[in-house]
């Protein structure tokens, strides 16, 4: 028998899951199909909504030619423009967003019912819904940014809070060094003291270890050389807590266990512990993925690992199937409707050559220049074409063809795979996943009750 | 009192010419603009030639070539990976320049081997179907950096001075003669003396201006016409290494035809395309997608592999007539000392252009000859028999990998790099792990750069090779910046990891498709999502007004730790 559901969604991050869990939450019958590992993993676990209205580059001002001329970094960075923000609220800076910005041509709205969405799944583990206001979280590259929704594990590092903080690293850790980010903390003009230290921890480990082996240990408390991993860090530790209020680690303490190694930390320094989100593998990232699996199993979604979609089969200008790669043979998904949901040019839902860009599976639009020396500015951080790459949609989330007109009655997209937003610069990459995914799923729930009631009309 | 002499350019050349006159009892200071190798040096291909190369059109350079090909092997074997080198000929390649290299290579000393297109595949197995024969020849893979600091540390060894990010703005004349230099230097030297905007002059017996493609600008000091006929050339870096020999084209016209291994990459270049200004001339995209479409056609897998960056070099040729050639292929390959006294009447001043990487020494032998003329010193060049610092004992290699608990893999790149050094360097009780995983660059290396260029990340890059595998610095940029801050203020290593994202962008910018775009959009996600760099309020100079912002809720941190599955 053919597989069959309601609603289809492609893709496994953020926002497939918010799509599916917003579809299931209509009544449709849903399956998620998750190729690989998401991108979770290579995000912080924070919930950005809106941080900042990055400055623009209009096209005609890019060079005719790229030189070889070396241009001094700091000129780079001092002709950047100004940036609005950090931003106090994500929905105050929408109004400013280029027209084809997903916030632009969903609203605000969009935005909020994703957040509170977000909110429902992750119950009390993520904080930041008592607010309106962007939290300013420590990041590891010594800045502070805006975030709207944050682990319950970063919480005692909020910027804004202003009791005195103690930062550590581990020395055999290469990814920070807490001093550095301390210094650069109060550079930027936090109102607390912040002091880091670099201490020896479990050097009996082989030199460069996984991040995981130190959260394995943290969780079930090994003992490493005799001591329990918990009561070995605070040992490492206490000597130079002195009067902090709070002790920010690396987001290294724990998975399954990590509210107890937390307070277990906590416990033996006498200071509310934290975490700061790192790089890939990002373990905030990691959790908020077991988390949002658990939900759509609450929620009665459907899930398939393992199984990349590679093409789709229609009919009339309507999706009829997916086809999907099951252990090299392709086999049709048929659904009334399908939300698109692969992810952008990190998570391969965009894929290109040296002649241009393609979205693989539904060959949707993807608005490009022509001339691939086009697709950059000179300026690594600067207004880049290419971040802002993805199918651009209309208001219900229906991809558009080149012409403007929705590609497909049933195809609706959701994350990374849709272009418009800034997201790095912005800060808004789960904004825009939890936005897109709303609307793209209610309205594919919406459009699967319609045609089954077509055909139900019909003989 | 030891003669006093001037070397402008710390490049290979610039850096070996010190050596030797520093080696020849000269009291020497070499000026760098730069840090070592930021001109052409850094910007090469890294092909230790055998001469095979030239063996047909200029047969002079083929000749040095081999010589010094061979000396290098000597002196600096731990800059040097003995690849071999093929040329191979093509299923339609002709028969008759085939045939042309061969008795070239034999007239000029390059011993050659003819293997089928069979044996060729057996040995490089990516090599197209279409190989119908191939030519051994000794090429190699040079790394260009390790030998200028290997240069420069022995030349400071022997009494030099090394002046690095000291830019020569003016020859000091006394009637038409030089008398010494004034520089300006651009930032602290390598030892953290002096600052930026810091004008000072050298009196020197004599200047010898080793600036390469930079020479004429250089003589032009001291109103001296030198007609540099420059070239620029473009390189691709692919990220996986398809080959493990240095595979040339055996065709007459050789742009782009070369594909060189240097430790995980291959390299693909170069073409020869005329520029006016070394500092300024245009990258252009039809040079990248040669590079792509002419390797592949001998190494079809090419096409396919992932690109991480490309670079341009600018080649420091001269053409002795003028008017006579009509590319720049065509103008030598050979080099010339260029004596202003005889040729210009302005007496104190030689010029040192021309020439290759490979033939680098021999081009500071000459110079250091017409030096040691001069003023009449009969001291002999031993730069031929003296080795590099940190080529003398290899076997060292293995015993350190035991004994400083690393990775063997790890333990054997750093090893190589360090050469004698490693015990120096890496004999440190603390951990060591990794910093840069592309390259397996490990901390006790990067700061040992640090020490020696200082908060300079692409000085230590190029030191280390840290930040120049796949991920363009993405994962360790600020693993970099953090192992400055050891030394350093936290502003400073905040600049220096700036300055190398910035750096290594421009070298991806060129090659922004396929996995590599995916690559740089996974670079901006970290380093402007998660790590907010491109908006920094501390770097920005913004006030932030915290007071505005989400400061939790107090209840929150107090109920913390009742939760047991809260994260």
């Amino acid at each position: 028998m053919a597989i069959e559901s309601d609603v289809l969604v492609v893709g496994g991050g953020l926002a497939g899951v918010t799509s599916a869990i917003a579809a299931a939450r209509e009544g449709a019958d849903v399956r998620l199909l998750a190729h690989k590992k998401s991108t979770l993993r290579q995000a912080s676990g924070l919930i950005d909504g809106l941080g900042y209205v990055p400055p623009r580059t209009p096209q005609q001002e890019h060079a005719d030619y790229i030189s070889q001329q070396r241009q001094d970094f700091r000129d780079v960075r001092g002709e950047r423009g100004d940036y609005r923000g950090p931003l106090q609220t994500p929905y105050e800076g929408i109004d400013a967003l280029p027209d084809a910005h997903p916030y632009s041509i969903l609203g605000a709205d969009a935005l909020r019912d994703g957040l509170a969405l977000f909110d429902d799944l992750v119950g009390d583990t993520y904080l930041g819904s008592h607010t309106e206001r962007n939290a300013l979280v420590p990041t590891f590259g010594g800045a502070v940014k805006p975030t709207a929704r944050y682990p319950r594990a970063v919480a005692a590092g909020l910027a804004s809070d202003e009791r005195p903080m103690l930062l550590v690293g581990f020395r055999s850790l290469t990814e920070f060094d807490a001093g550095m980010v301390a210094d650069q903390l109060s550079a930027a003009g936090v109102l607390f003291d912040v002091r880091g230290v670099e201490v020896p921890f479990a050097e009996s480990f082989p030199t460069d270890t996984k991040i995981t082996r130190f959260v394995k240990a943290f969780d079930h408390d090994e003992r490493i050389e005799g001591t329990p991993a918990r009561r070995a860090l605070a040992e490492a530790v206490e000597a130079y807590v002195d009067d902090a209020e709070r002790v920010g680690f690396p987001a290294v303490l724990g998975d399954d266990n990590a509210a107890a190694v937390r307070a277990d930390l906590g416990d033996c320094l006498g200071a509310d512990v934290f975490e700061i989100p790192m790089g890939p593998p990002s373990i905030p990232g990691l959790r908020l993925e077991d988390r949002l699996f658990e939900a759509l199993d609450a929620e009665g979604v459907r899930l398939e690992t393992g199984v990349p979609a590679v093409g789709y089969e229609s009919a009339g200008g309507t999706v009829e199937s997916v086809i999907v790669d099951r252990m090299g043979s392709d086999v049709p998904y048929a659904a009334d409707a399908v939300v698109l949901a692969t992810g952008g040019l990190v998570g391969k839902g965009l894929d290109s050559d040296r002649d241009g860009i393609r979205e693989p599976v539904f060959g949707c639009h993807v608005p490009h220049p022509e001339d691939r020396y086009d697709w950059f500015v000179d300026d690594a951080f600067g207004d880049q074409p290419y971040a802002r790459f993805g199918v651009r949609p209309d208001a219900s989330m229906r991809p558009l063809d080149a012409d403007g007109e929705p590609a497909f009655a049933n195809l609706f997209a959701a994350g990374a795979v849709v272009g418009g937003a800034d997201a790095a610069r912005e800060k808004s990459a789960s904004g825009v996943s939890l936005a897109t995914g709303v609307v793209a799923g209610r309205n594919a729930a919406i459009a699967s009750r319609e045609r089954t009631e077509r055909a139900g009309a019909s003989p | 009192m030891a003669p006093t002499v001037v070397v402008i350019g710390g490049g290979a050349t610039g850096t070996g010419t010190a050596r030797d006159l520093a080696m020849r009892g000269f009291d020497v200071t070499l000026l760098e603009r730069g840090n070592l190798t930021h001109g052409t040096t850094g910007r090469t291909h890294g092909h230790l030639h055998s001469g095979g190369r030239y063996a047909v059109s200029d047969q002079e350079s083929a000749v040095d070539c081999i010589e010094e090909n061979r000396i290098l092997r000597d002196i600096a074997p731990h800059c040097i990976e003995d690849t071999g080198g093929l040329f191979v000929q093509l299923e339609g390649d002709s028969d008759e320049y085939f045939r042309e290299k061969l008795d070239g290579c034999a007239e000029c000393g390059i011993p050659t081997d003819v293997i089928s297109g069979e044996e060729a595949r057996r040995q490089e197995p990516y090599l197209t179907e279409k190989t119908k024969r191939a030519i051994r020849v000794p090429d190699g893979a040079l790394d260009p950096f390790r030998l200028a600091v290997a240069n420069a540390a022995d030349a400071i060894e022997h009494g030099a001075r090394v002046e690095t990010h000291a830019e020569v703005v003016d020859l000091l004349t006394d009637e038409s003669d030089v008398t010494g230099v004034r520089f300006r230097r651009q930032g602290p030297n390598y030892l953290g003396e002096g600052s930026e905007g810091d004008v000072e002059t050298i009196e020197a017996d004599h200047v010898v201006s080793a600036a390469g493609a930079w020479a004429g600008q250089v003589a032009a000091m001291a109103d001296v016409d030198v007609a540099m006929a420059i070239s620029k050339g473009a390189m691709v870096v692919t990220n996986v290494r398809q080959i493990d020999t240095v595979i040339n084209r055996c065709l007459p016209k050789d742009e782009g035809d070369t594909i060189i291994p240097h430790e995980t990459t291959v390299l693909l270049g170069a073409n020869d395309e005329p520029v006016d200004d070394p500092d300024d001339y245009p990258e252009e995209q039809w040079e990248v997608d040669m590079m792509i479409d002419v390797a592949s056609e001998m190494v079809p897998i090419v096409e396919n592999a992932r690109m991480i960056r490309a670079y341009w070099g600018v080649r420091p040729l001269y053409d002795p007539n003028p008017g006579e050639t009509e590319d720049t292929g065509d103008v030598t390959r050979n080099y010339f000392i260029l004596d202003h006294e005889e040729r210009d009447g302005v007496a104190g001043f030689t010029s040192v252009v021309g020439g290759k990487l490979t033939t680098y020494r021999e081009m500071a032998e000459s110079v250091t000859d017409h030096v040691c003329d001069r003023f009449g010193v009969d001291e002999p060049c031993r730069t031929h028999e003296e080795p590099l610092p940190g080529s003398r004992d290899q076997s060292i290699l293995e015993e350190y990998m035991d004994r400083f608990d690393l990775r063997s893999p790890v333990a054997k790149r750093s090893v190589q790099r360090l050469g004698d050094r490693a015990p120096e360097v890496l004999g440190s009780e603390d951990p060591n792990p990794v910093v840069c995983e592309c390259e397996a660059v490990t901390r006790a290396e990067v700061r040992d750069a640090i020490e020696d260029v200082g908060p300079d990340l692409n000085a230590v890059r190029l030191r280390t090779r840290a930040s120049m595998g796949n991920c363009q610095g993405g994962f360790c940029t600020h693993r970099l910046g953090a192992e400055v801050y050891h030394d350093h203020e936290a502003s400073t290593a905040r600049d220096a990891v700036d300055e190398l994202y910035q750096e290594r962008w421009k070298g991806q910018r060129h090659t922004l498709w396929g996995r590599q775009l995916s690559q740089a959009m996974l670079n901006h996600m970290l380093h402007a999502t998660t790590m907010n760099h491109d908006a920094d309020p501390g770097l920005r100079g913004d006030t932030v007004d915290f007071a505005a912002f989400d400061a939790g809720r107090k209840t929150d941190a107090a109920t913390d730790g009742g939760s047991t599955n809260g994260d």
